[in-house]
């Protein structure tokens, strides 16, 4: 990395991104799975845009002459509801759909969240030092020393039950991985030389902050984000199977499973899909995240 | 070593402070009237009102407050559950065992598999083998549990009627408490099907809390164990002709385990948050399944003291680990 184009990064202009994207994407590419893993989450932001396009019903609506039907290929169901109804003779494929905006807006608003304040907290201790940075550290240490799942719990259970309630505790709880990261990324380019010949050439605090400096972390913010991404739909999902996230009859995936519980041994089908759609965005999220870290990180891709 | 130990123990105060602080204003950040708040659904009157503000100290000063709370919870009272009726710390007593039952034999499943596959795919790098298990490494890491669990029911308990559904042991069994672990308890009293009953509940919670600690440790040794195959001092026994399976076992294995033990006292939090779900689904009577019906039944005195009591555990857990650490690899030690 030569120290000029650090310094005006933005001067660069359009060929030399161009290039970095194309390095990026054969280091991400090597990576099948992580191919297949951008291949379905695609799939999936389709699927949330569409959804009123796709599904064959609306979500909320019930056949009352259809309670629990199974899938199209089992005995007794039809090609009607291809995935089967649920307890209330709603249109599970349909459901399942809708439920993909709600995880992937619940990723999407989380990550934002945590990486708003993380990266705020972060830049602040780790430029500033002192003790600022001893103050909004030990916080971080605090949030940190308990189980994430309790502490959304409890987070909850002071702001209420419900899906942005949810988010935000989820944010609170997952924050402290970023401010940590960007943290430790300052106070490492910090004294490198460039930052001292922007701080010479007269950049200010804020600039030194958001335009010297964290371009330069911006590696490992991004492969945690995805981590967090698929971390906050587990949890989000967590707390609506427990009863405090997003609340019936909305389609969460988690809350679906929440109230399928009762019908567990009668009809496998209102238990397997909402989960396993779970599983699958998880997976393809976390899929990403390796190809991302082997493609961003200088260090493992010379070994 | 004691020098370490007591930077150590400094070091963690503000976090215990902390936690402390939390716990104690989880109550007041209620929504409403703390005491109203814990005197739950049923109210309080006019009277009985004031006597329980004067109880709980909530017409002193804030930092007296906060005084009491922790001269109390040192002493190891925490107040009185209001849906039991018995001291929280009672309760508390009862159903830990319950959990670190389930804990333990999770981790063992999780260690039993994880270190030999994590080894076996180091050594045979990138045969089958190696790529199945790292592929279902991360489905596993990726699970979500509360849904793994209810998958395991429908396949065990209700296809095969291999496992019970839910509960720690069948109810014709009843006996005093020794070690508070049912397995080994049942053992102690020589009641061979009140084992088999135990035994029969524990396996499919175990499994599924095992399985994130499960994946992370298959991973982690895995990785461990390939770094130290490069190292010179392997190539090294290699070349005295040693055999390959002691150069693994003996030589490797040893340096590999270092990082493993870490991942696997890291898990303890993990344990806890999963606990709270796995619990949850089997009905297990442990603390994860206690505070989430405490949420439910507004019975804030036993979420703020099972707040405190966890991740004053957690806390203790990787305090001990990291002295561990130290103890296994002097390196540490130095810095």
């Amino acid at each position: 990395m030569s120290q000029s184009t650090e310094i005006a990064p933005m001067a660069a202009g359009n060929p030399d991104r161009l290039t970095g994207f194309r390095t990026f994407w054969h280091y991400f590419s090597v990576n099948r799975g992580a191919v297949i893993g951008l291949f379905v989450f695609i799939l999936l932001v389709l699927a949330a845009l569409f959804a009123p396009l796709l599904a064959p019903y609306a979500p909320d609506i019930q056949d009352k002459t259809a309670f629990l039907r199974p899938p199209a290929w089992e005995a007794g169901g039809s090609t009607q509801y291809l995935l089967g109804t649920d307890a209330v003779g709603r249109d599970m494929l349909s459901r399942l759909l809708y439920g993909a905006r709600f995880s992937l807006l619940i990723g999407a608003v989380v990550v934002t969240l945590a990486l708003t304040g993380g990266i705020t907290l972060g830049l602040l201790a780790g430029y500033f030092r002192g003790w600022v940075d001893v103050a909004i550290m030990r916080v971080m240490d605090l949030i940190l020393a308990f189980p994430s799942l309790l502490l959304a719990l409890v987070l909850v259970t002071i702001l209420g039950p419900g899906l942005f309630n949810a988010m935000l505790a989820i944010a609170l709880v997952l924050q402290p991985h970023f401010a940590r990261l960007v943290r430790a990324a300052v106070m490492a380019e910090k004294s490198r030389e460039y930052v001292v010949a922007a701080k010479v050439a007269g950049a200010g605090h804020i600039r030194l902050m958001l335009r010297t400096i964290l371009p330069n972390c911006l590696g490992p913010l991004i492969v945690q984000g995805t981590l967090s991404f698929s971390n906050a739909i587990l949890e989000a999902a967590a707390l609506g199977f427990l009863g405090l996230g997003a609340q019936p009859p909305t389609p969460e995936w988690g809350t679906m499973l929440a109230s399928a519980r009762e019908f567990i041994l009668r009809a496998w089908w209102v238990v397997t899909f909402p989960g396993l759609a779970i599983l699958i965005t998880v997976l393809a999220i976390n899929l990403i995240g390796d190809g991302l870290r082997d493609a961003l990180d200088p260090k493992l891709r010379r070994s | 070593m004691l020098r370490y130990l007591l930077n150590k123990i400094v070091l963690v105060l503000p976090t215990l402070i902390g936690i402390t602080i939390c716990a104690f204003a989880f109550v007041r950040l209620l929504p409403g009237d703390p005491i109203l708040a814990m005197a739950g659904e049923h109210g309080v009157s006019p009277e009985r009102y004031a006597e329980l503000k004067e109880q709980f100290g909530y017409n002193l000063p804030i930092w007296q407050q906060y005084a009491h709370y922790v001269r109390d919870a040192a002493t190891g009272n925490f107040g009185v559950s209001i849906s039991s009726k018995r001291p929280v710390i009672e309760d508390f007593m009862t159903l830990f065992p319950a959990t670190i039952e389930l804990s333990t034999f999770a981790m063992i499943f999780a260690m039993v598999l994880g270190i030999p596959a994590g080894i076996f795919a180091a050594v045979k790098r990138g045969s089958w083998f190696d790529q199945g298990l790292m592929g279902t490494a991360l489905v596993g890491y990726s699970m979500p549990i509360f849904w793994w669990g209810l998958l395991l029911i429908i396949f065990f308990s209700g296809y095969l009627g291999w496992t019970p559904v839910s509960g720690r042991i069948g109810l014709q069994f009843f006996f005093k408490p020794v070690t508070g672990f049912m397995t080994i308890d049942s053992l102690l009293y020589g009641k061979w099907d009140a084992f088999r009953s135990a035994l029969s509940h524990l396996v499919l919670p175990a499994i599924v809390l095992g399985t994130i600690p499960l994946a992370v440790i298959a991973r982690q040794t895995r990785s461990a164990m390939l770094e130290v195959l490069s190292e010179d001092y392997v190539r090294t026994a290699r070349a005295k002709g040693l055999s390959s399976a002691r150069v693994i076992g003996v030589h490797a294995l040893r340096n590999a385990l270092i990082p493993v033990v870490t991942t696997i006292g890291l898990q303890v939090g993990v344990l806890m948050a999963g606990a709270i779900l796995t619990e949850t689904i089997f009905a297990w009577p442990g603390i994860g399944k206690w505070m989430v019906d405490s949420i439910f039944k507004r019975d804030y005195v036993v979420v703020q003291s099972g707040l405190l009591l966890i991740a004053l555990i957690v806390m203790a857990v990787n305090l001990i680990v990291d002295v561990l650490y130290a103890v296994i690899n002097p390196r540490i030690r130095a810095s």
